[in-house]
Parts: C-alpha cells; structure tokens; sequence
C-alpha cells in the first residue's frame, strides 16, 4: 500500500480509494504527551486543508489538516479511551480516521517516505 | 518584559538546560526549558512521587532595607508585613489603586531586611514602581548576581538535609540563611506545585554546581515550565497574567486570606476602598476550579456559560492535570455561578460542554507545617 506525508506531519496510507490518516511519528514526538484527541464524526466532508483533527497535549492544542477532500468513513475509537496510543504508535495503532478520497490527483502534493525523511531533516537545523 | 528586547537573557544555568536536552522557549524575556527529555506528563508526576528541581533564576529577587521598610511595604500591599517574625514567609500582591494586582509576590523578614521574590514579566515594572514609592529612607537592592532554584516533592526535604542538614525542621513558610553544601544560601520551605520542597537562591556563579549536585541524587529530575504550569493548575496557585492581573481584584481572585484583619481594619494600601468595599459586600465575579466532565481539555479564555447559554465567564487557566488524570482549569464566573457543584458550559471548538464548578485544589497541598 501506498504511504505518503504532508509537511503538516501527517501520514496516509491509501488502500484502493480509502486512506488511513495519522500524525507522523515526528509529530508525536514533538507534540509530547497525548491526552485527548478530537475526531471528525463519521460522514462528514473533509477539505483539503481545512480542520479535520484536534491533538491536544498537557500544554497545548493543535490541529491536525486534512491532507485530501474527501468523507470520513470510520475513526479510531481506541483513541477515546487511550489517546497515548498515539506516542506509543503513531504510524499504526494510533491511526487518526479512514476517509473516501475524492480526486486522487491531490495525492501528488504530497511526500513519499524518502522526501519526508529529508524534509524533516531540514526542519532540524 | 522589555517588548522590543530581541536578545532573550540566559540563567546561569542555561548551559546545563542544553546539556540536559531540554527544549528551550522564550519566557518573560528568557530562554528557559519548557521540558527534559522525560517530558512534561512525566515531570509532573515525577516531581509528586519523589523530587523536581526547578529553575526559577528568571524571577525577580530583592531586599528592602531601611528602619521603616515594613510599613513602607505595607502601602503596597494589602498583606501583613509587620506581624511576619524573622525567618518567616508570606505571599502577598502588589495592587494598584484601582485595587487590581500588580504582581503576586513572597516576603520574607530576613531580620535586617525584607526579602522580596517577584515574577520576571513583572519585575523591571515592580523595582521602578518600589522605588518610586518607598519613601523614608528605604532602598532596593536589586540582587540579580544570585540564582533561584525549587526544589519540589515529597522527597525534597530527604535529598536537600543531605546538604544541609538544618532544613529537615524547618516549616512552610520559612526561611534561612545556611549553607547548602557549603554554598551560602537562602532558604525558604515553599514552593509553587502545591508539594512539600524548597526554594533555594544561590550565588549565580555557584547555582550549576549546586543543581549538579542535587540532580545526581537518585530522587531528583529536572523539571521544565510545562510541568511547572501542570502542577501549580492542580494545585490551585494563581499564575500571573492569566488568572491574575490589573484587571483582576484580590477578593475576585479568590485571595481574601493574604488580607488580615488588620489590615481590613486599617486599611492603608492602593486599592484599599476598592478591595475593602468588595470584602465586606461581596464581588460580581469569583475565581473558581472547573472541572471539565469529558476529556477534553478547556484552554484559557474558552468562554463559561449557563445553562441558557449565557456567557458567564472565562477560563484564565485551563489544560490536564496528570496527578488527576484529567482535564482540569481554573477561571472567573459570575458570583452567582461560583458555588461548587454548579453546572456550566464550557464552549470548546464551538461545542459547548459540560463541566462543574469545583473548590481548589484539584491535587491537595501537602506542604510541611511540623
């Protein structure tokens, strides 16, 4: 499966026409502890670019972009009870939601594995 | 805070925050670690089971001398200075003649002087207004060559008697001027995350040997701002320029006991008619603990509103305490609402949910009074 990632740190990973979002391991780790996520509901309409998430840690709020247009199909509601799940497994069990995508042309804005490595590399100074 | 200032001011021990891998962010003019490589939650709960040690070296430290030094403070705040015996502590607040508060400080009779400690962001505008109102002799000294460190837990007074054995009988709420492994130190049992511990100010030129010594003990961790801000919310403390400030009153912010009867007798201090007619018929608003029922933190200024959706308030203080294992804030409502057990909304993302209103503090103080 095809794994791509925006530069607002955020991972999807396509499976026909339906992508798993998540925050990138990067971005846990500079978010630090996670302690509650707000999910989209099922059915709605996300826009390119607009809020899709909000990831909270003990100090902070920040929102996570949807990296495509498209309707939330399902979230992940092991978040509800364990939102740590995002700082033990970003990438994996601390998937975000699963959303319809609908121009698949907007993929091409975003990173492969290789280009993001590099992309955060540079934000290391 | 000097607005214009670009070149942020190092503590002495800014080489040590680096070699510790803290993150470091701007602070009141600072470059201060918001957080170590344990992180915040854990730093926060690290420091409630064992030992944090804190760098506070951006604060403000003063001493006031002068035969009429006491009552010259007490124009400026509405605290008992002149009941406070030597070695003992007490925080009060600059108010100004609107009766709102200037700064939140401590005060220290330190024998021959008062020992003031005052918070950064205040403390260019807390030194020129002292000294311009200080009559009769009394002078500031400004004693910017020394540190200031917290050290905060229940295993604060173990580890620091390991150093200075004469602090394990020493109460909240007082002070010293002992050695600290044979560096000379003030003292004060105090602190500002509700725990047991101290605060320590030290020569600037020997504060990284003191706090190398203390984080090789086994109880110690370094702990960032983020923590600091987590565990004084829990505990209830008033973080100036959020939950107080010039617009806020001492009776609204909850503080009427840093006012004794004396005081409210004589009155005295800036503000006092203002403060004094709030004692005795009551303020519009309150301060209050707020407990969010879900898990989503409440950030300050998420508006508070009733049942109607009314707005009747704001959060001042708002994010999860680790120690309770949830959301928890503080903030201002209408007196009305300022009962605990009172039912509000808390409007989050356009949604408004529900929360309680609740006493402080949300993790219980265990400070030791002997």
């Amino acid at each position: 499966m095809a794994k791509y990632f925006s530069k607002e740190h955020e991972w999807l990973e396509l499976d026909g026409d339906v992508a798993t979002v998540g925050i990138t391991d990067y971005a846990q780790q500079a978010l630090g502890d996670i302690v509650y996520v707000e999910l989209p509901e099922v059915g709605k309409k996300l826009v390119k670019d607009g809020d899709a998430a909000v990831v909270e840690s003990v100090k902070a709020a920040s929102d996570v972009y949807a990296p495509v247009d498209g309707e939330i199909l399902e979230t992940n509601e092991m978040l509800e009870d364990n939102p740590g799940l995002v700082n033990e497994d970003a990438e994996g069990e601390g998937w975000f939601f699963r959303v319809k995508i609908d121009d698949e042309s907007q993929l091409e804005d975003l990173m492969d594995q290789e280009s993001y490595n590099d992309f955060i590399e540079g934000l290391e100074d | 805070m000097a607005d214009h200032q670009t070149e942020l001011l190092r503590t002495p021990l800014y080489d040590l925050h680096v070699e510790l891998g803290a993150k470091m962010v701007p602070f009141a003019g600072y470059d201060m670690p918001v957080q170590y490589p344990l992180g915040v939650k854990g730093e926060h709960l690290h420091t409630r089971a064992r030992a944090g040690l804190f760098d506070v070296s951006h604060m403000g430290q003063v001493r006031l001398v002068g035969e009429h030094r006491v009552a010259e403070l007490e124009k400026l705040v509405p605290g008992d200075v002149a009941v406070l015996k030597p070695g003992r502590t007490r925080y009060s607040a600059f108010t100004n003649d609107d009766g709102t508060i200037l700064d939140d400080l401590m005060i220290t009779n330190a024998g021959d002087s008062l020992f003031l400690v005052i918070n950064a962001g205040c403390k260019d505008d807390d030194i020129v207004h002292m000294r311009a109102n200080l009559d009769h002799g009394v002078s500031l000294i400004e004693l910017d060559d020394r540190a200031l460190m917290a050290l905060q837990g229940p295993d604060a007074a173990k580890v620091l008697t390991r150093f200075a054995p004469e602090v394990a009988d020493m109460k909240f709420m007082s002070f010293a001027e002992i050695p600290v492994a044979g560096i000379p130190c003030f003292v004060t049992r105090s602190g500002y995350t509700g725990e047991d511990g101290y605060e320590i100010s030290v020569p600037g030129d020997q504060a990284e040997k003191l706090a190398r010594l203390l984080l090789a003990e086994d109880e110690v961790e370094a702990i960032g701002l983020g923590a600091r801000d987590s565990l004084r919310l829990e505990a209830g403390l008033c973080l100036y320029g959020h939950d107080i400030d010039t617009t806020t009153t001492p009776v609204e912010a909850d503080l009427n006991w840093i006012i004794n009867k004396r005081r409210r007798e004589e009155g005295g201090f800036r503000g006092a008619d203002v403060i004094l007619d709030q004692l005795a018929n009551g303020a519009d608003r309150k301060r209050v603990g707020i407990k969010p029922e879900g898990k989503a933190p409440a950030r300050e200024h998420t508006p508070v509103l009733d049942g109607d959706g009314n707005e009747i308030g704001e959060i001042t203080s708002g994010g999860f305490g680790p120690t309770v294992d949830a959301p928890v804030a503080m903030g201002y409502v209408d007196i009305e609402f300022a009962t605990p057990g009172t039912r509000v909304d808390l409007m989050v993302r356009g949604k408004a949910r529900p929360a309680e209103i609740v006493a402080l503090p949300f993790a219980p103080h265990r400070y030791y009074r002997g």
